[in-house]
């Protein structure tokens, strides 16, 4: 189902946590609302839901205004950052919550109800915990009962809170994979809030950055990524040097292989660590930078940099680049280095 | 060198010696408490049994069941059947409104609910005389229309009300404070109706804490005394409850009728204090 918001605004006293939202969202798709805390990305996951009333503006569900239904009746799973599990119910029950509260003339049966929740647990792959009780599960596996819960009302929209914010490190990783397969499967309209640039890149086919109450940027993780709308993207989605004409040389820049047009409009220039290529300096007037420290990140090395120019305090420069290639660069500490800056985003 | 071979056999027992307390201390203190429980509550609680069989079963059971007895028995516990069940739902909608909805003037709504614990009972009773009683602001009304209020039961269950309301509210607020409403959010987005949800989410999660509420709700309503006494106004037979017809016995030095009744009383908050570790031991175990 399609999700259309128009105009949306909603202030909580003074502070004006959402600013004249304007999203359409296409069926099928699983969308991030990425953004900083405070940004106002689990208010508007509320007010789709219906757990908060927009102080203006309008909420459409497959093209039928829902802004004055009850979240009862809006046909939404949501998926909580505690999970919100019925702590006094099993998980059999949990997942059979929905089912049973039904109107009886829409209600299915007891060994109905009985043969859907065993297979949404299966879904899950948690069939053998039905007996349980949430206290008795790990985070992971309650974040997964919750999801399965909110799947049995076959919702036309699933809208998930943070769903890894409170997991370990290595369950959120996998359960991220799961998502977006179980996603894959079900094909259901889904939209999860997470203030993890990196969780919203990996899982979802479209990402809606967020600031300040506003829609700063919207589209698939590698347009959002290669094509920052403005310095606020650039700097949340990633890591990057930042550059502004006035401090820095502009000389510095050109010798690094980065072309300032005359009339150029921007004044601060952002380069992504990948974008920057280093060599060992031949001599000292091809020079730019001095080699300060390394550390590992896995396949990539970062490298930190120290700008060397007379007029400079020593800013550093991250430039990231392959292991292998790093070795064969045979480079030491207080190494002089040149640089050559491949690609850079310009900005007021 | 020499601080390495100080510091590690030193450092031990200046660590018991700072977490443990010499041996004398602990038993004063036990004794000092344990002393204190028996000459304030075990004594009075044995002598007032003690005296109400003082002469014999016979006395104390025709004691018990003189009409003026059972008629103030009859009130005690018609007052509490009034009182508890009022006060058990304006407890719930109290802690509901103040933890699950934003208003202004929440804060003084919390601190008006704990009013009745902070006013003497007598000004409490007192109030309800400046309100309804002959002189008082419906006064006049209320004889017009011949409604009774002071010095009737009325009265009474009014009195009881009031002193009363704070119980259920303290034991669910700061309960469903700390469990949020997502669960509640949670069965709403599921599809379940506001009432389906209280039902079977909320009403479960607090049910221990409310009959602990409900419990000590009903104690303090059958054993309420100073309201009470200032508006009932010690009728005999018609507006005694039970805690007033010791007092009337007393002092007509019948001093069986007294403790017999008195005994009722102690009874009742004995089997409070058994059922009160109960709902505690059940609540902590949930």
């Amino acid at each position: 189902m399609s999700i259309l918001l128009s105009n949306i605004s909603k202030n909580f006293g003074k502070f004006s946590a959402l600013n004249h939202i304007d999203l359409e969202i296409p069926e099928g798709e699983l969308v991030a609302l990425l953004g900083p805390s405070g940004c106002g990305k689990t208010t508007l996951l509320r007010i789709i839901a219906g757990l908060e009333q927009a102080d203006e503006g309008r909420v459409l569900l497959s093209g039928v205004d829902k802004t004055e239904q009850h979240v009862s009746s809006r046909g939404i799973g949501f998926v909580f950052q505690h999970y919100a599990l019925f702590r006094h119910m099993t998980v059999f029950d949990n997942v059979a919550f929905g089912l049973r509260v039904k109107p009886k003339k829409d209600r299915p049966s007891e060994p109905e109800i009985a043969k859907k929740v065993h297979a949404l647990l299966e879904l899950v792959q948690l069939d053998w915990l039905h007996d349980r009780f949430p206290d008795q599960l790990s985070g992971g596996q309650r974040q997964r009962i919750a999801l399965a819960r909110a799947l049995a009302v076959e919702p036309s929209v699933l809208l998930l809170d943070e769903p890894f914010g409170a997991l370990d490190a290595s369950v959120r990783k996998d359960l991220r994979q799961w998502l977006r397969s179980l996603h894959h499967e079900l094909n259901v309209t889904s939209i999860f809030v997470t203030h993890d640039q990196e969780e919203a890149m990996e899982v979802a086919s479209q990402v809606v950055v967020l600031n300040h109450g506003r829609i700063e940027q919207q589209g698939a993780p590698s347009d959002i990524y290669d094509h920052p709308a403005n310095a606020f993207v650039s700097r949340f989605i990633g890591q990057t040097n930042i550059f502004t004409l006035e401090q820095h040389d502009a000389q510095w820049l050109q010798t690094s292989g980065l072309q300032i047009a005359e009339d150029q409009h921007g004044k601060v220039a952002h380069v992504r660590p990948h974008d920057i290529d280093i060599q060992k300096a031949v001599d000292g007037s091809t020079a730019q930078a001095v080699l300060k420290d390394w550390q590992h990140l896995g396949a990539l090395i970062r490298i930190e940099l120290v700008k060397d120019s007379p007029d400079d305090s020593g800013a550093t420069v991250f430039a990231e680049m392959p292991n292998e290639q790093f070795k064969q660069l045979r480079l030491n500490k207080g190494d002089k280095v040149s640089l050559r800056i491949r690609n850079a985003h310009w900005f007021h | 060198m020499t601080t390495m071979t100080n510091t590690q056999p030193i450092s031990a027992p200046t660590l018991r010696h700072v977490l443990h307390d010499p041996v004398w201390v602990k038993w004063l203190l036990t004794a000092i408490a344990v002393g204190f429980i028996i000459l304030f509550l075990c004594l009075p609680l044995a002598i007032v049994i003690f005296e109400a069989c003082a002469k014999g079963w016979d006395a104390y059971w025709a004691a018990l069941s003189q009409p003026d007895a059972q008629a103030a028995l009859r009130l005690t516990l018609l007052t509490a059947l009034a009182t508890v069940p009022l006060n058990t739902v304006f407890g719930l909608c109290a802690a509901w409104a103040i933890t699950r909805f934003e208003f202004p003037g929440k804060s003084l709504l919390t601190t008006l609910i704990d009013l009745p614990f902070s006013v003497s009972p007598v000004i409490s009773g007192l109030i309800f005389v400046l309100m309804f009683g002959a002189q008082g602001w419906f006064g006049a009304w209320l004889s017009a229309h011949d409604i009774k209020i002071i010095f009737a039961v009325p009265g009474i269950m009014l009195a009881t009300l009031f002193i009363t309301f704070p119980f259920v509210a303290r034991e669910l607020i700061p309960l469903m404070q700390e469990m949020g409403s997502e669960e509640e959010e949670a069965a709403l987005s599921l599809g379940a109706s506001g009432w389906q949800t209280f039902i079977q989410i909320t009403l479960p999660n607090i049910k221990w804490a409310l009959l602990y509420g409900v419990l000590l709700c009903n104690a303090r309503a059958m054993g309420e005394f100073g309201a009470v006494s200032v508006v009932s106004g010690h009728i005999r037979g018609l507006t005694n409850t039970l805690p007033l017809h010791v007092e009337v016995s007393y002092n007509e030095y019948d001093f069986v009728g007294a403790f017999a009744s008195a005994s009722i009383l102690a009874g009742l908050a004995i089997v409070t204090l058994i059922l009160k570790s109960v709902l505690e031991w059940k609540q902590g175990k949930h």
